[in-house]
């Protein structure tokens, strides 16, 4: 036990050493989005009643910025380490495959949640924000954090250099965040990317997020659960496969 | 007494390269070990297999009797490896980079091997320093002191004084001696200095293409070949076996 709570450690010290570049510019740029969408959109009509379009987009970019961060820690340290070749150090230990799994993703937690409360903390001194289902809440934060912790754990391993990782950061994560329903309801699209909408796990993980903080959402909380959960769990099951087989980490 | 390190018949390949082929060495507790061999002999690979880095295609490989890949955790618990590659990790400091080596293990509240450790190669005064901070022969003493904080009953020193200067490297020697001799660990070492493994050393096995060409105590080695010094030895068995070794 001492050996996992040693890697979450050091993991949470690792992106806290940098807070500024791994908690401060998240927090900015999703500002900037809010900033200028918020008021681009102001005065248009609502998408729920009685939900301005500047409290219906705080839970996406909230969630949004939690996914990609989540992502972003377990990747980039993976890819950090094994570039550098210091992954060693945690490859020579008698850390068994549930400890390394497990530290590296709730490190991914920590910072996906960490980011979001910035985020929703700073939104809420310009926009009246409900709170009106904590338990939906802390489920889509767990579930979500846990899956895109899980996935950047896959691309961790998958990539052997820095520009791998970033097809992966600018032609999978960025699209699945940013076509999710973050900025938009589902109703509002065509009935085209209406369906391929409904095939990002990372929507219904938007509109869940979006249902314990505001109280509406496109899809029932219980089907976005189901799709994040299950999505979580085969990517948890997954990669804990490739741990286990040691596939681009042991030769 | 069991070995220290026991392996047999251990076989690897890489695609079709043969990197090791049906390796077997038996290192006795206590034993100050010395694996030589040229560039690409095998070397690393068999120390990789042996540290669960790397999976080997067949064969046995235990240290203190724990199977490597049946009892990982015990084994990896006994054994404390030098990489060769001179990596670190640029976020932290000197100490705590061992105080995270040390949690790896289990071990909390361990400054006080760790000052020791510090102490003796000569790092009390960086013990705060980043690790990017650190000059090249600093970095390769810090590796060592990370394979040491858990006081591994076996070392394994894959070429620890590759650009050690040498008042360094005396003392380096000094402390690993102590371990060796006072303390009772094993060392497993492999080093381009013939020199060193002939003053430190008790048994050598030399590697030539992934094959054992010679194995015995360096004081029979150097009796049977007539020989005054290992180097010659060594260069003797790389001319029966084929071509010069670039040792």
């Amino acid at each position: 036990m001492q050996g996992f709570r040693t890697l979450l450690f050091k993991e949470i010290l690792r992106f806290w050493k940098v807070w500024f570049q791994t908690i401060l510019a998240p927090l900015i740029s999703t500002l900037l989005y809010l900033l200028v969408f918020a008021q681009v959109m102001a005065g248009r009509p609502t998408i729920y009643p009685g939900v301005t379009y500047g409290a219906f987009l705080i839970p996406g970019l909230v969630m949004m910025s939690m996914l990609q961060n989540a992502f972003a820690n377990t990747s980039s340290s993976l890819v950090q380490s094994k570039v550098t070749g210091n992954l060693v150090f945690i490859l020579l230990t008698p850390l068994s495959t549930w400890e390394f799994y497990w530290a590296y993703v709730l490190a991914a937690v920590v910072r996906g949640v960490l980011v979001g409360s910035v985020v929703w903390l700073t939104a809420w001194f310009f926009f009246e924000l409900p709170l009106m289902h904590v338990f939906w809440l802390l489920a889509f934060t767990l579930l979500a954090t846990i899956m895109a912790g899980s996935l950047g754990i896959l691309a961790g391993i998958w990539a052997e250099k820095f520009d791998q990782m970033a097809v992966w950061q600018n032609f999978v994560i960025l699209p699945l965040t940013f076509l999710s329903g973050a900025f938009y309801s589902l109703h509002a699209l065509p009935p085209f990317w209406a369906q391929m909408t409904r095939f990002n796990p990372f929507f219904y993980a938007i509109d869940g997020f979006r249902y314990g903080l505001l109280g509406v959402a496109d899809v029932s909380p219980w089907a976005s659960l189901f799709v994040v959960g299950s999505t979580g769990l085969a990517l948890s099951w997954t990669t804990l496969a490739v741990l286990r087989s040691g596939w681009r980490l042991r030769t | 007494m069991e070995p220290a390190i026991e392996i047999r018949d251990l076989r690897k390949s890489f695609g079709t390269m043969q990197a090791l082929k049906g390796v077997s060495l038996l290192v006795p507790q206590g034993d100050f070990f010395a694996l030589l061999g040229p560039n690409g002999a095998g070397k690393t690979t068999l120390i990789n297999a042996l540290a669960g880095l790397s999976r080997p295609d067949s064969g046995v490989l235990r240290v203190m009797g724990h199977d490597v890949l049946k009892d990982y955790r015990a084994a990896r618990r006994s054994v404390g490896v030098v990489p060769q590659e001179l990596v670190f990790d640029p976020f932290f400091t000197v100490r705590e980079t061992l105080r995270i080596q040390s949690g790896y293990f289990g071990l909390r509240h361990n400054d006080d091997w760790i000052d020791d450790i510090l102490f003796n190669l000569q790092l009390a005064d960086k013990a705060e320093a980043n690790m990017r901070a650190l000059s090249g022969g600093m970095k390769r003493r810090v590796l060592i002191a990370q394979a040491l904080v858990h006081r591994p009953p076996v070392i394994v020193l894959d070429e620890p004084t590759a650009g050690v200067d040498v008042e360094l490297r005396q003392s380096l020697w000094k402390f690993i001696q102590r371990l060796n001799q006072k303390e009772g660990h094993t060392i497993l070492l492999t080093t381009h200095y013939l020199d060193e493994a002939e003053a430190l050393c008790r048994h050598v096995a030399i590697l030539k293409q992934g094959q054992i060409v010679a194995m015995d105590e360096i004081r029979h080695l150097l009796q049977s070949y007539q020989s005054e010094s290992l180097e010659e030895v060594f260069v003797s068995i790389m001319h029966q076996h084929g071509s010069q070794g670039d040792q």
